[in-house]
C-alpha cells in the first residue's frame, strides 16, 4: 500500500486535533497549553512538508522553516512571560491571569 | 507493503500516541519528555517525505532548544501540579466536543479533496533530483535568493524574541554582591592596603 498525501494529512489532522483538545483539557496549566500550541504548529509544519513533497515544490519547505522560526520565538517569549508571571503571583494558573486590564 | 510504509506507520503511531500522552500526563515533566518523542517521530516523518534539512532542524531546534527550555521552566518553577490538574474533567466534555468538530471538519476536507491537475503547472520551484542536488543545497538555493527578505525578517523575529526574553526575565536584585570590573581595575595600593602599626606584645 502506497503512502500518499492523504496519509500525512490524516496524521497532521490528528495531531492538530490533539493540540486543540489539550488546550481545553488543561485549562489551568499554562505550560501544557504552550506545549499544545507547539503540537498544533508541528501539525501545520507536517502539512506544509507533505504538500511540498507531493506537489514537488520546495517552497513549502521554505515556509515550514519560517513557521519553525516563529514557533521557536513564540516558545521563548511565552516561557519568559510565564517566568515573570510566576515571580509576581507565585502561581501559573490561567484563572489568576485576570488582572491584565489597565 | 514496502519498508517506507512500515516506517510511516511506526512514526505516525508513536507520534500520535505520544501527543495524546503530552496532553494527558499527570506530571508536566513527563509531558515534556513525550513532546520530545513527538518531535522525534515527526522528524522521522519529515525524513520520509524527503525534507532532510527540516528533519535535522526539527531535532536540533525543537528537541535541543525548545523542548529543553520547557524542561528547564517546568523544573525551575515550584508549582503544585496536582492542584493545577484538579479541574481537568470539568472541561473535558467541551474539549471533546470541539475536538470532534475540528476532527470531523478536517476529515471531510481531506477525504473530499483531490489535487487538481493545474496544481502541477503552478509550482514555484521544483524539487531537484536528490541524486544531483541535496535537499539542504536545494533549500538554500531558494531561501537565499527568492526568499532572502523573508529570511532576514525571520532573523529579526529571533533577535526580537531573544531581546524580549532577556528584558522580561532579567532583574537586578538588591543586597547581593556583584562584580564591578571598573571599580576593581581602578583600585590603587593607596585605597586597597591599610598599614596598621601594631604595638609589640599587645596585638590588635
Amino acid at each position: 500500500m502506497e503512502i500518499g498525501l492523504s496519509h500525512y494529512l490524516t496524521v497532521s489532522a490528528i495531531l492538530f486535533t490533539l493540540g486543540i483538545f489539550g488546550i481545553f483539557l488543561n485549562r489551568k496549566n499554562v505550560i501544557i497549553i504552550l506545549m499544545s500550541v507547539e503540537l498544533i504548529l508541528l501539525a501545520v509544519n507536517l502539512n506544509m512538508v507533505a504538500f511540498s513533497s507531493f506537489l514537488n515544490d520546495i517552497v513549502g519547505q521554505v515556509f515550514a522553516l519560517f513557521i519553525l522560526t516563529v514557533a521557536a520565538a513564540e516558545a521563548a517569549i511565552g516561557l519568559a512571560i510565564l517566568v515573570v508571571f510566576y515571580r509576581n503571583r507565585g502561581s501559573i494558573a490561567v484563572e489568576d491571569v485576570n488582572m491584565m486590564k489597565g | 507493503m514496502g519498508l517506507q510504509a512500515i516506517f510511516f506507520y511506526i512514526f505516525a503511531f508513536v507520534a500520535i500516541a505520544s501527543a495524546f500522552m503530552v496532553i494527558s500526563a499527570k506530571n508536566p515533566v513527563h509531558s515534556v519528555l513525550f513532546l520530545i518523542l513527538v518531535f522525534f517521530n515527526a522528524a522521522g516523518l519529515f525524513l520520509l517525505t524527503g525534507a532532510e534539512f527540516l528533519a535535522m532542524i526539527l531535532l536540533v531546534v525543537y528537541i535541543g532548544a525548545v523542548a529543553v527550555l520547557f524542561l528547564f521552566v517546568v523544573m525551575m518553577l515550584d508549582i503544585d501540579f496536582a492542584e493545577l490538574r484538579s479541574g481537568v474533567l470539568q472541561y473535558a466534555p467541551i474539549g471533546i466536543l470541539v475536538g470532534l468538530i475540528v476532527a470531523a471538519e478536517l476529515i471531510v476536507v481531506i477525504g473530499g479533496s483531490v489535487l487538481t491537475p493545474q496544481a502541477a503547472q503552478s509550482i514555484t520551484m521544483p524539487i531537484p533530483n536528490p541524486a544531483q542536488r541535496t535537499n539542504t543545497a536545494a533549500l538554500g538555493d531558494v531561501l537565499y535568493t527568492n526568499y532572502v527578505y523573508f529570511f532576514q525578517i525571520a532573523g529579526m523575529i529571533l533577535l526580537v524574541a531573544m531581546i524580549g526574553a532577556i528584558v522580561l526575565t532579567l532583574r537586578h536584585r538588591q543586597h547581593i554582591k556583584r562584580q564591578d570590573i571598573s571599580r576593581q581595575v581602578a583600585r590603587t595600593p593607596a585605597t586597597a592596603v591599610e598599614v596598621v602599626k601594631v604595638k609589640s606584645g599587645q596585638g590588635l
